[in-house]
């Protein structure tokens, strides 16, 4: 295996002084949403740390995942490609191409079997290799020879973690999603439409300090970042459990800010850290921007009936309770968002 | 163009996370005089509703003390009005704010000079002088 240095001999060869170091330490245990006090770990622990090599293979996805990789504020992508991960393979990334970057991805395997991340966004066509191809190989022939040697899998995106749009009925080129697959890796799912920048770079950064992937829930996700809803940590919450709600998105509650559960938000039944993460280096998320969660970071949301449709209207079907219990408020909508959230999880067990 | 504050959009005021975290950064100075004991508040974990964050700086006002640290893009550390309470905006080398933070201590650590940089001015130094 080729000697690859450490964080803290790259840091120290661009001539980062120690207070950047701990800056940059502070700003990553913000990140993996870590107490502050755990910052003189992760300074001990990247200082040693060697960047692992990255492959990241691209299938039947829109490149929405990358382009908010590339605008992840923290660390910047520059940053995370140059000094935190050694990233050897990324189609539309790299300079290289044809088979040039084919041998790229397989002089990564080598160097470093066993011990590599793969990466993947979009789903993998199951219907006909053709569907999807690069360099003549289908994405399910590339996946399974490219993990062969990895030391784990992480899913990028709805399409790589739960089959997402190219996998919405009526399905037409029998999209699967990777851990579909896979059974033989461990798996990390960052599903989102696109995810978050933060919780990708987090999910390597943690790799990178701790050399282990992170705890995740029953559906592979990052419990750092997927263990509470969108509802749970809404800054419209108390609105909700004082029932009121916006109506249309031009009436009077709309302009005050009020909940938008009745204009569809799935943020009852959706795990995600978009409420307090935000997007675009922080600047808001859809609901404060005044739209409904979609709910884009759970398995089948494409068909989950319509976005503007209240969840209690929806595909779930009984949803005069719900509904009433959401325009009760107060201590109703607790039980509401609860009923939701066991009606998504019955919903995605029967998927 | 026309700014976003244009929009005739009024949230409805809530307050919901000021009071709350004022309330911690008084326990954080009890333990700072009583047990020596230093306190960060993390600002990124919490769900704060639009201007809640402004409201916060505004409250714990602009004190005697401010330093500007440029290491992987610039930090803006200050001592608000309140002694030993510190608000610290790390930014990255797009000046894009990457962790915003409350320190309850006397001197933040990253304002101390560290012993790996001492280490390597000296060895600058005497190079210079061979």
């Amino acid at each position: 295996m080729k000697y690859t240095p450490t964080v803290g001999e790259i840091l120290q060869a661009k001539g980062v002084s120690r207070r950047g170091f701990l800056k940059y330490c502070a700003t990553t245990a913000s990140l993996l949403a870590l107490p502050p006090s755990m910052i003189p770990r992760i300074a001990a622990a990247l200082e040693n740390a060697r960047r692992p090599s990255v492959i990241w293979l691209s299938f039947q996805e829109c490149t929405g995942c990358t382009e908010s990789l590339t605008r992840s504020a923290s660390p910047t992508v520059e940053g995370l490609i140059f000094d935190a991960i050694s990233l050897d393979y990324h189609h539309t990334l790299q300079a290289a191409s044809g088979e040039q970057a084919e041998a790229a991805r397989h002089a990564a395997m080598e160097e470093n079997d066993g011990g590599y991340l793969v990466l993947v966004d979009g789903s993998i066509p199951m219907g006909n290799p053709g569907f999807s191809t690069i360099a003549g190989v289908s994405n399910h022939d590339m996946l399974m020879e490219t993990v062969a040697g990895a030391a784990a899998v992480v899913s990028i995106g709805s399409c790589a973690a739960f089959g997402g749009i190219p996998g919405a009925n009526p399905n037409p080129t029998g999209a699967v999603a990777v851990s579909d697959l896979v059974k033989d890796k461990p798996i990390i799912n960052v599903p989102g439409c696109p995810p978050i920048p933060m919780v990708m770079t987090a999910v390597l950064t943690q790799f990178l300090t701790f050399g282990q992937l992170p705890e995740v829930d029953k559906l592979g996700r990052p419990l750092a970042f997927f263990g509470k809803t969108i509802h749970d940590r809404c800054y419209r919450r108390p609105f909700y459990e004082q029932g009121k709600f916006a109506e249309s998105f031009d009436d009077e509650g709309a302009k005050a800010g009020w909940c938008l559960y009745k204009l569809g938000c799935k943020g009852p039944t959706t795990y995600n850290a978009c409420a307090t993460v935000k997007w675009n280096s922080g600047t808001s998320f859809p609901i404060e921007s005044g739209h409904p969660c979609l709910g884009c970071s759970e398995p089948n949301f494409w068909d989950k009936g319509g976005f503007y449709q209240p969840i209690s209207t929806g595909h779930f079907g009984s949803g005069a309770k719900l509904a009433g219990a959401a325009a009760a408020g107060v201590a109703l909508g607790v039980a509401a968002a609860a009923a939701g959230r066991r009606r998504q999880a019955k919903f995605t067990k029967e998927a | 163009m026309t700014s976003i504050d244009a929009i005739g959009v009024q949230v409805e005021a809530m307050h919901g996370n000021v009071r709350p975290i004022l309330n911690e950064v008084i326990h954080a100075i009890d333990r700072l005089l009583e047990e020596d004991i230093p306190t960060t508040i993390d600002l990124a974990g919490l769900p704060f509703a639009p201007g809640e964050l402004d409201e916060l700086e505004a409250t714990l006002g602009t004190g005697e003390l401010a330093a500007q640290l440029d290491a992987l893009g610039n930090s803006r550390i200050r001592e608000t009005t309140y002694p030993g309470v510190w608000w610290i905006e790390h930014r990255n080398v797009h000046d894009e704010i990457v962790g915003r933070y409350l320190e309850v201590t006397r001197v933040p650590e990253i304002l101390s000079s560290q012993d790996a940089d001492i280490c390597a001015g000296r060895a600058r130094l005497r190079e210079q002088l061979e």
